[in-house]
């Protein structure tokens, strides 16, 4: 049964390397549909990592480093916030600036307490989330196939994880079928409408960038103290860049996002394991053609060639009230 | 409600607010040092003596200077056209492809080697930038995103070149055989040494006159020619260009091929100018460090090479700070740099209303 | 129709004022609106027809001024007030949201909870009732960009009555409609009257008015000049109140002397950036030493006409003569027609005629930027491009006389003189001119006025668009009127006068 193992374990690497994407994505995706374009995904996941660490560092609690990580990636949410909603700035520049403060700014403090490179000391494990049991998992396990997938690939993951795959529905339901979700979604395309509804375009806009901090706040915790022991300087490696593409793949939708999510997730963890594999009559796999096929894909759909992705119509344009 | 801001008078604007943004980035990374606990007059010494205090200082400052300035004029001129280009940093890394192969693998006698190779840097950078140029113009696809993507594509595919076709055989690491000596721009101490002066060794090299000359360029280019009025009407009032005969695709077009080239110049001076071999993750980041000087240098080529400096300063001299005050590590530039984009670009209205207020007041103040 | 009942007016304004830094574009307006009427506003363009609404929803709010809604004074100073006293607005660009269902589109606002469903489905009920009572039917789950203009007008009347909107205000709702889509609207709105609300609709269409409302009231720069019972007014009389006894500007002018046809527009049909068609079916031919004067309120094909022949908008069909040869559709972008001597001197300077944040001089060469004077080899010759402006400064007494000052920091009769300098001087055997004293101090008006009609005694074909009749009558020797996109009459001036283009211009269609 070598390629079924092979499948199941390759699977559930791809969860675990999709999680973080699929929050970053999610995040990416309630700041966007609201007209407030996100790049700098990746320096709050590294803030909310670096956050997260250093907070169970000191206290020995996964839940405190947790709170930790999403009240600092709120914040810098919140800057990018104020710049985009209330100080009308370029998105793209602001992002691009918190990606970079970000990014020295985790390695700069890590580095000024702990001196060991911006590395956190290691975490001990009652200060990560453990992975959790499903229950039954003996009884259900039993069963050929789909117990090897239940033990295996459903079983045995951290709190966070099953966390994300939740938020998946959580926001699907609150865009679709809540007062909020549908004035978020109005307010992405024309602020104006919404305006003119007498709901306030400002709040929906600071609202959303919250729950972007949220989300991608979480990604970061679950890398340092879940996925990881540790905070590292660069540690999200271009995760928020993919989440994003993820996004732009998934046209702004959330059940496509987590599709896409698995997907490039998969691509990564098909890479890891195909390393220097040799596939008879095509020789060596070239592992990076495999890493660059999210962003290869991302451009051709942008391009046009495969559908269009369209951004939500508002996102990226501040809102004036005209005259 | 707001009320519409009032113009600035013209100095205000060009050198004022300016001024005032970037302080403010620089107030805050000193709050930053002063937090961890050094004092920051004390740090701000120690990196000014460690990159200007001698020649050997200044060399590495200047051979810095030498690649933000092309970084710098790649994300500007993107700019004068009212594109946002985050894809030098692909950009270079392909340019410094394009040279490699040229130094490796063609026959060519003497230094003609490297004048052909520094063409190459610029034409492959050119030629990965044209497609995200194409795409926009034509498709419509947002160029932040793809270029954003073909970075991205780029580290890809160099780790593929570098780890599987290019790389020297007798080495594990991925970089491959050293260029011959005709294809290397001199470094300044060869160069000074046959005249008597001792200048030291550092990679300083002739790029950094290649770098003035294409600030040169750029500022004939934009300000001096039909074409680069042509950018900046584009850049400014699409609407008013497509009346005055301008086609804005052909124009985003031909911008963004010009600014992919101009981040070749970086694959210059690191790789034909220093490394003297191709080298994985040469590019260290250093397209990004071009938005942060294209926005301090006001898009300006003068401004541009300033602000290089400045980067310059703040890259050498960041590291002798890290060697003596431990706890800052070389980290603290990549936040200065990010304060900087943040100011200069994203809250650079920031201070206009006080300012404004301010001199509203001064002025309408009956004389003493 | 009168308060004989003793009810009071749905809607009254009492002295309300509203001025925009300098502009007064609400003069002490007092207006009376009786419930279960359907009341007309006319006015030109710029009367402050819309300001005035704007007011009564909430947009601004006036300087000074009562608004009473049922005969109780209120304050309006945001959209929501607004609806809370049953006001409802259909904008005159819809505030839809294209993706999204007409269902969510109605609940936008008015969601009846913090959860969808129960919301939905009593908006769901509540739309199928006003489907049947007002006729109003509209697929609840259809996606409101994929429904036709006329259809996504019916989406924001529903979204007005949803909300239990009494008094509903329309602003030009018949500007994006095709005909037959206009008179299902009115058929709507008969309907919606019978039900005892109170309709404002907003137009310069006097066909409208007289077809559809109970009484009208025209506005005339800022002022409320006259309100009519329509039973006892006609459309003589209300383009009469509408454009006032004007001063008409005496220009000094030869009577003229036309050559050749130069310029010739065959059944053109031009649509605009929504695909909307803005021009069908135009005809004309311009002959040398000639201004053809093209009357119309904004908004009726004239700035698409003008872009169509200047080479910036492609024609949907229809053909453009010149000199008597027919212009492929690859001869006409803005540089060949520039080439082939077609001088345009664009209705909106500021986003189209100039670029703002450049000097004067570099204004003053956009569209003829390759040209040698302006330095023969690969660079600019910044001497002569100073030296080229400074000269048309002196001769068209621009001032300052700074060719190197930011083109925005000139007035705006000046700007428009440096837009002519640079299109005048090139000679064009064709100009086309785009409301030429649109926001110009008195003083340059007349310089312009003259330059104008020098061109046309030098021999030039002039095609003259202005929304102000003043400058057609003063200028034009022969006068087209445009109303929908459609030409609806051309006259003599000297065979015409303001009330007969009035009515042109309002889509009455009438025999010379």
């Amino acid at each position: 049964m070598g390629w079924f193992d092979s499948l199941v374990i390759i699977s559930d690497s791809a969860v675990r390397l999709a999680v973080p994407l699929i929050l970053a994505c999610l995040a990416g995706l309630w700041s966007e549909r609201s007209g407030v374009v996100d790049i700098g995904l990746e320096g709050k996941m590294l803030t909310g990592a670096f956050a997260a660490a250093a907070v169970a560092v000191f206290t020995g609690s996964a839940w405190l480093g947790l709170l930790g990580g999403v009240a600092a990636s709120i914040v810098v949410s919140l800057i990018h916030g104020y710049a985009s909603i209330d100080q009308r700035a370029n998105q793209i520049v602001s992002g691009t600036a918190i990606n970079m403060v970000c990014d020295g700014m985790t390695a700069l403090i890590g580095n000024a307490i702990w001196s060991q490179g911006g590395r956190t000391p290691q975490l001990p494990d009652s200060a990560l989330f453990a992975s959790l049991t499903l229950p039954f998992v003996n009884e259900i396990g039993a069963i050929p196939i789909i117990g090897d997938l239940y033990r295996n690939l459903l079983s045995g993951h951290d709190i966070v994880t099953y966390f994300a795959f939740l938020c998946v529905p959580l926001t699907y339901w609150a865009l679709y079928s809540t007062r909020f979700g549908l004035r978020l979604r109005a307010v992405g395309e024309n602020p104006a409408a919404v305006d003119t509804a007498g709901i306030s375009v400002r709040a929906l806009r600071y609202s959303a960038v919250i729950i972007c901090g949220v989300l991608v706040g979480l990604s970061g915790v679950y890398l340092s103290i879940a996925q990881a022991a540790y905070f590292q300087p660069h540690m999200s490696a271009g995760k928020g860049f993919i989440a994003l593409a993820a996004l732009v793949f998934a046209k702004w939708r959330p059940w496509p996002a987590l599709a896409t999510c698995l997907l490039f997730g998969f691509l990564d963890a098909v890479s890891i394991r195909m390393q220097g594999a040799v596939i008879p009559g095509l020789g060596e796999v070239p592992v990076q053609a495999i890493q660059a096929l999210p962003y290869v894909l991302t451009v051709v759909l942008l391009a046009g060639f495969i559908g269009k992705a369209i951004p939500p119509k508002a996102s990226g344009v501040p809102y004036v009230k005209e005259r | 409600m707001s009320t519409p801001l009032k113009p600035l008078p013209a100095w205000a604007d060009v050198a004022l607010i300016p001024l005032i943004n970037v302080t403010a980035a620089f107030v805050i990374s000193g709050l930053v040092v002063l937090a961890i606990g050094e004092n920051p007059i004390e740090a701000v010494k120690i990196l000014i003596g460690g990159a200007l205090g001698d020649l050997e200082g200044l060399g590495y400052t200047l051979f810095y200077a030498t690649s933000f300035i092309f970084t710098g004029l790649a994300v500007a001129i993107c700019f004068h056209a009212g594109l946002f280009n985050i894809g030098v940093d692909g950009q270079a890394y392909l340019g410094g492809l394009g040279a490699a192969l040229v130094c490796l693998y063609l026959p060519l006698p003497g230094y003609s080697l490297v004048i052909v190779a520094i063409p190459a840097a610029a034409l492959f950078g050119a030629a990965f930038a044209a497609i995200p140029g194409y795409l926009q113009a034509k498709r419509d696809s947002h160029i932040v995103i793809t270029t954003i993507m073909f970075n991205y594509i780029a580290s890809a595919l160099m780790g593929y070149l570098l780890v599987n076709t290019l790389r020297n055989p007798k080495q594990m690491n991925p970089e491959t055989l050293p260029f011959p000596r005709g294809g290397t721009v001199p470094q300044l101490f060869e160069l000074l040494k046959p005249l008597g002066i001792v200048w030291p060794d550092t990679p300083l090299n002739l790029s950094f006159f290649l770098a003035l000359a294409a600030a040169v360029f750029v500022w004939v280019l934009i300000w001096r020619t039909r074409l680069g009025y042509e950018i900046r009407a584009v850049g400014v009032n699409p609407t008013a260009a497509v009346y005055g005969g301008v086609s804005p695709s052909r124009i985003v077009i031909i911008t963004t091929l010009l600014s992919g080239a101009l981040a070749g110049g970086l694959a210059v001076n690191v790789i034909l100018g220093s490394e003297h071999r191709l080298v994985l993750e040469f590019t260290a980041g250093f397209g990004f460090v071009g938005i942060a000087v294209a926005l301090m240098g006001r898009a300006h080529p003068v401004g541009i090479v300033l602000a290089a400096i400045l980067f310059g300063v703040l890259y050498q001299g960041g590291a002798e700070l890290a060697f003596d005050m431990p706890r800052i590590s070389r980290d603290m530039i990549v936040v200065i740099q990010g304060l900087v984009v943040l100011f200069a670009g994203a809250l650079e209205h920031l201070f206009r209303r006080p300012v404004a207020a301010l001199l509203a007041r001064r002025i309408s103040q009956p004389p003493i | 129709m009168t308060s004989a009942t003793g009810a009071p007016p749905a809607i009254e304004l009492v002295g309300v004022d509203k001025s925009f830094g300098p502009v007064h574009a609400n003069k002490n307006v007092n207006l009376r609106v009786e419930r279960g009427v359907i009341h007309g506003i006319v006015g030109e363009n710029g009367a402050g027809k819309s300001t005035l609404m704007s007011i009564l929803y909430g947009f601004y709010e006036a300087d000074a001024g009562q608004i009473l809604v049922n005969g109780e004074p209120v304050r309006i100073r945001s959209s929501r007030e607004a609806i809370s006293h049953g006001i409802g607005m259909v904008h005159q660009h819809f505030m839809l949201v294209p993706p999204l269902s007409v269902l969510e589109n109605v609940m936008l606002g008015a969601e009846g909870g913090p959860l969808l469903k129960a919301g939905a489905k009593a908006v769901r009920a509540q739309l199928a009732h006003l489907a049947k009572v007002y006729a109003l039917e509209v697929d609840p789950d259809a996606i409101v960009g994929e429904l036709s203009v006329g259809l996504q007008q019916r989406v924001e009347i529903l979204k007005a009555l949803v909300r239990g909107a009494e008094i509903l205000v329309l602003d030009e709702p018949t500007a994006v409609l095709t005909p037959s889509e206009a008179d299902q609207l009115f058929d709507m709105l008969r309907v919606l009257k019978s039900q005892n609300k109170t309709i404002i609709f907003i137009t310069h269409k006097l066909r409208e008015i007289m077809s559809l409302t109970d009484r009208v009231s025209v506005m005339r720069r800022g002022e409320m000049v006259a309100t009519f019972e329509t039973s006892q007014t006609s459309p003589p009389e209300l383009a009469d109140a509408m454009v006032g006894r004007k001063v008409i500007l005496k220009i000094e002018k030869a009577p003229a002397r036309p050559g050749a046809v130069v310029l010739e527009a065959r059944g053109l049909r031009v649509k605009d950036d929504r695909g909307v068609t803005r021009l069908e079916d135009v005809s004309f031919s311009l002959r040398a030493g000639e201004i053809l004067g093209v009357a119309g309120v904004a908004g009726n094909g004239q700035s698409e006409l003008l872009e169509a022949l200047a080479g910036i908008r492609p024609l949907a069909s229809g053909e453009i003569w010149l000199n008597g040869a027919v212009l492929p559709a690859a001869a006409r972008d803005p540089k060949a027609m520039r080439r082939l001597g077609v001088g345009h001197v664009p209705e909106d300077r500021h986003r189209v005629g100039l670029i703002m944040p450049f000097e004067a001089c570099e204004s003053a060469m956009l569209g003829f930027q390759d040209e040698k004077v302006y330095g023969a080899g690969l660079l600019f010759d910044r001497g002569a491009i100073i030296a080229d402006e400074a000269a048309k400064m002196e001769a068209y007494d621009i001032r300052p006389p700074a060719p190197r000052l930011k083109t925005a920091n000139f007035s705006g009769g000046n700007q428009q003189k440096i837009v002519l300098a640079r299109e005048i001087e090139r000679n064009p055997a064709v100009i086309l001119v785009g409301q030429p004293t649109r926001g110009v101090d008195i003083g340059a008006i007349e310089f312009i006025h003259k330059r104008i009609v020098a061109l046309r005694d030098a021999g030039k074909a002039v095609l003259l668009v202005s929304v102000e009749l003043d400058e057609i009558f003063a200028l034009a020797d022969r006068i087209l009127v445009l109303c929908g996109g459609r030409v609806t009459g051309e006259r003599l001036p000297e065979e015409t006068n303001a009330q007969d283009l009035g009515l042109l211009m309002a889509g009455v269609e009438q025999a010379a």
